[in-house]
């Protein structure tokens, strides 16, 4: 068996058994145990390699040149190669911008495109692995170019062996921060200075969650990390306020810390505050979400064994909650085979026989977690921003005075806020606001985001042409509901 | 913006608005772009300021630019080839008006 | 809220009906209580075409016609009070609408319409004028060759109508008026005269009320002795990311907003049972649409929206007031965009003033019994 990668549009072998979504650990490891059971199984992804956002560049980068990315990067090598051996077709450059569930079809229809070509391919089932997305940091001049995610920092780092040159300060809270910020001192970029933004007193309450985290994977690799960045980079904790200075790009930084007003000089901004689940397509798809209070993050609702609320549709990964890499790959797995069950591929005791061990490894990647959880939980006013002139929606540059004034209207959730004011109507389709504008509305009427709820999202979640659109086949059907008439006049 | 760890070995060369960039077959336009010195990307489509990649993977669509004609293509999500003739934007897409088709 | 409250005036429904009567009641110097529903629930005022159009409407029914055209020509005072009031310009733009035809039939069909309006108006619907491929092209010059011609009104126009919807908001807010999301209710009993109003909040008690909300008028009508029967209509439609103006004018089926983003419009499907979006529904509309302005094809479509139209069986609106129960009104509108204006400046006076004057007899839902007698 060799794998079979779609180069163009036509080479889909549709329909499938399974059509994967994502080509991070959750998504290859899903793809792999499928298609070695036997099932026709496809893998759409965005990037061109394999991979996701945290192996990115694994199957490209090697050791020899790359070793300050740390051990647990090169875990991704052993799932790439195992995908790459795999039968499953692979659709690298390839977006997915909507999923239909089987229901109205009897399968999965996906809206896919590559090279600027769309395509409908049909899957019985779809495995959703759509990983996370950093948490959005809303402080003044984060739209200035020079200010980035960490997660970009580290994409930068991974894809092309490129680090932010002049003085790169990272600011935030969570632990990428500190393993970025020694990733990029091991690479020898200057790092003046980590601004912690969490709350000193988060620690304590933490305590209580300790004794899971001691047993927990997550410990020493922490401890040690911090170690390496305190020896290396002033580090400054109990940040309350920050802002990014400059006209046309970032020129410093501007903060305060234990009463402390300070200004520094810098170059490049990196910002982080944890990461948040990727819902957007499942959201789409009409997949229910809810909200996590713990994570403080909507997440798509799925069982313990990968289904969401659909039926044929299923979430893995950090796309479905935040696990971590290990996890991820693990979830996949587990889904995979409630997949391959549910399709009678594979009979009901042997998918539990093999989901019970994966369940037990499962947990063992998620102890600790709450107390991370807790310890890096965001302070309130880098989620939901006090100054009113902060940019919430980048697309639509609409501020958060402008969302706190429209809560004031009574408006009855943030679905009617967007159209009032167009925050989440731009390209990114609500990904960099939708966050923030719950838990403006929920700081405004004193309540929690999962009682304001989030954005109702439509394909497409990724934008095609027109002239895509319209190059697809279409019904008699579709031309009724159009013209009222079901067959093209001329 | 950003320094290269390695020297470049697989050289290819394109253009952004003009001027001649060298990058490493393979990376994403973004990154060649911020290792090859851009810093604005393009110009807002509401308030006309300057932007630049925030994310890198697709997510905010801030490095949006134009790539041998096609208007607001996501420069993180492709590769870089040799030739390609990239353009910075400014405001909204411009459309191709009296005729032309 | 308490079960204790009472108020003088409720209107049910914050969408475009509701606000704009809302907005009405205030300017004559009530200040109703406005309860509505929750964020998802089906609100075909966020879901629009914005379209400040008179061109086709009415066919055998010339009060609708005249009842179009007379909201249109209030229009530019209700803008202007609007802006005043609340600083936002809902962007009217009264410049003359487009009917693209893409066939021979389709051209005739719509003259036809045309034709019939005028004539069963008495000649007092707007003028409009019959145009070839070359003569539409022309007035817009990015029009494709597949366009065979056009029907052109001068009356005909759109707005930002999210805009319009948060500037009637914003308008509620300044003229004091309670506005109440997220306020569901489950029944309406008309007690001694007045109507008590419950729901999961609780109850209020009012002496007069207006259903004004949509769909769900449906339900709530048969509460206080009318009826409302709608008919299934769901309408899907696409939007693009922000171009450079190229359409300066609007038209039933592309328009741009002032914002730069291109709405294609739009289907009807009688027969759904789910408010999702359809792919294939959306390429018969990108066909359409490319077909009547080629340079579409390189624009990036971002949205696809679906909704369930306000639709009345035979597609005109109602306003009535009981006759079992006085004091208790239903306004169920499909068009709720233009008639916005109709319904703050004319309709919500009447409605103040106790009676609603012989012009709107005809939109009286006994208008469905006696048809179904016959």
């Amino acid at each position: 068996m060799s794998q079979h990668r779609i180069q163009e549009i036509w080479d889909f072998r549709s329909p499938y058994d399974i059509a994967v979504v994502g080509a991070g650990p959750a998504g290859l490891a899903a793809a792999t145990l499928a298609a070695e059971a036997g099932a026709r199984v496809v893998l759409f992804d965005e990037n061109a390699a394999p991979g996701g956002q945290i192996y990115r560049g694994v199957t490209r980068n090697s050791r020899q040149t790359a070793g300050f990315l740390g051990t647990d990067y090169w875990a991704g090598q052993a799932l790439a190669e195992s995908f790459s051996r795999s039968s499953s077709d692979y659709a690298a450059k390839c977006t997915v911008w909507s999923i239909e569930a089987p229901g109205r079809l009897d399968e999965a229809e996906l809206g896919v495109s590559q090279n600027g070509v769309a395509r409908l391919v049909r899957a019985r089932s779809v495995l959703i692995a759509s990983g996370a997305m950093e948490r959005p940091m809303p402080v003044t001049g984060w739209t200035l170019p020079g200010v980035m995610t960490a997660g970009a920092a580290q994409i930068a780092l991974k894809s092309g062996g490129l680090v932010p040159s002049g003085r790169v300060i990272l600011a935030g809270c969570g632990p990428l921060l500190y393993l970025l910020a020694s990733q990029l001192l091991a690479a020898k970029a200057d790092v003046v200075a980590v601004l912690d933004t969490a709350e000193p007193r988060r620690s304590v309450k933490a305590l209580t969650k300790l004794p899971s985290f001691l047993f927990s994977p997550y410990i020493w690799k922490g401890l040690s990390l911090l170690a390496k960045v305190r020896r290396n980079a002033q580090v400054v904790s109990g940040v309350t306020s920050l802002s990014i200075a400059g006209d046309s790009r970032a020129e410093g930084v501007r903060y305060l810390a234990r009463g402390r007003q300070v200004e520094i000089r810098a170059d490049c901004v990196l910002l982080h505050q944890g990461v948040i689940p990727s819902i957007n397509l499942a959201n789409a798809s009409g997949c229910s979400i809810g909200w996590n209070e713990r994570r403080r993050a909507f997440e798509a609702k799925v069982d313990g064994l990968g289904r969401s609320s659909l039926q044929g549709v299923y979430i893995a990964g950090d796309g479905a909650f935040i696990g971590g890499a290990r996890h991820a790959a693990i979830s996949g797995r587990i889904a995979a085979l409630s997949v391959l069950g549910d399709l009678g591929m594979m009979a009901g005791d042997a998918v539990a026989r093999q989901h019970a061990p994966l369940l037990r490894e499962a947990h063992y990647h998620l102890r600790g977690r709450d107390f991370l959880d807790i310890l890096y939980e965001p302070s309130k006013q880098f989620r939901a921003p006090v100054d009113a002139s902060v940019i919430v929606c980048r697309c639509e540059e609409v501020s958060a005075r402008t969302v706190r004034e429209t809560t004031a209207l009574g408006v009855p959730g943030p679905n009617q806020l967007k159209t009032f004011v167009r925050c989440g109507m731009g390209p990114c389709q609500g990904r960099m606001c939708a966050q923030t504008v719950s838990e403006i509305m929920a700081d405004e009427r004193g309540t929690t985001p999962g009682a304001i709820g989030t954005y109702r999202l439509r394909s497409p979640v990724k934008p095609l042409t027109l002239g895509e659109l319209a190059s697809l086949p279409s019904t008699p059907e579709a031309l009724l509901f159009v013209t009222g008439e079901s067959k093209e006049t001329t | 913006m950003f320094a290269r760890l390695h020297e470049i070995a697989d050289p290819v060369i394109f253009t952004f608005d003009g001027v001649s960039i060298r990058a490493e077959r393979g990376q994403t336009l973004a990154t060649a772009l911020l290792a090859g010195g851009v810093d604005v990307f393009r110009w807002s489509v509401v308030g006309g300021v300057p932007r630049a990649p925030y994310c890198l993977m697709g997510v905010c669509f801030d490095c949006l630019v134009t790539v041998d004609g096609v208007q607001n293509r996501q420069s993180c999500l492709i590769e870089v080839r040799q030739g390609m003739d990239v353009r910075s934007q400014a405001g909204g897409r411009q459309v191709n008006t009296a005729g032309v088709r | 809220m308490s079960t204790a409250l009472t108020r003088d005036f409720a209107v049910v429904g914050g969408g475009l009906v509701g606000a704009a009567i809302a907005v009405g009641l205030a300017r004559v110097g009530l200040k109703p209580l406005v309860l509505d529903g929750e964020d998802l629930d089906m609100r075909a005022s966020r879901a629009n075409f914005a379209l400040v159009w008179v061109q086709g409407k009415g066919v055998g029914a010339p009060h609708y016609a005249l009842w179009s055209k007379a909201s249109a020509e209030l229009w530019p005072s209700f803008a202007g009070d609007l802006f005043e009031n609340t600083g936002i310009d809902v962007r009217l733009r009264q410049t003359g609408g487009f009917s693209f035809a893409l066939s021979r039939d389709e051209l005739d069909h719509l003259r036809e319409d045309l034709e019939t309006i005028e004539s069963e108006t008495k000649r007092a619907s707007p003028p409009y004028e019959v145009l070839s491929h070359n003569e539409t092209k022309e007035r817009l010059p990015e029009l494709g060759r597949e366009v065979v011609g056009s029907i052109y009104s001068p009356a005909d126009g759109d707005v930002n109508s999210l805009r319009l919807l948060r500037a009637l908001h914003i308008a509620m807010q300044r003229a004091g008026i309670d506005y109440r999301s997220r306020h569901l209710i489950d029944k309406i009993e008309p007690v001694n005269g007045a109507f008590r109003l419950t729901g999961r909040w609780g109850s209020v008690t009012v002496q007069r009320v207006v259903l004004a909300a949509g769909i769900d008028n449906q339900r709530l009508s048969p509460m206080v002795g009318l009826s409302t029967p709608l008919r299934s209509s769901k309408g899907q439609i696409l939007v693009t990311e922000k171009c450079a103006p190229f359409l300066p004018f609007a038209s039933g089926t592309i328009r741009q907003a002032d914002e730069g983003g291109v709405m294609i419009g739009d289907s009807e499907e009688t027969n759904a049972t789910t408010v999702a979006e359809h792919t294939d529904v959306a390429t018969v509309l990108a066909r359409r649409a490319i077909k009547t302005f080629p340079l579409l094809a390189d624009v990036n479509v971002i949205r696809t929206w679906a909704g369930f139209r306000v639709d009345t069986v035979d597609g005109l609106p109602i306003y009535e007031q009981s006759a079992q129960f006085p004091g208790a009104y239903v306004v169920t509108s499909h068009s709720a965009v233009t008639l916005a204006a109709g319904h703050a400046l004319s309709l919500a006076p009447q409605i103040a003033r106790g009676s609603l004057s012989g012009d709107f007899d005809p939109f009286r839902s006994g208008r469905f019994h006696v048809r179904q007698a016959a």
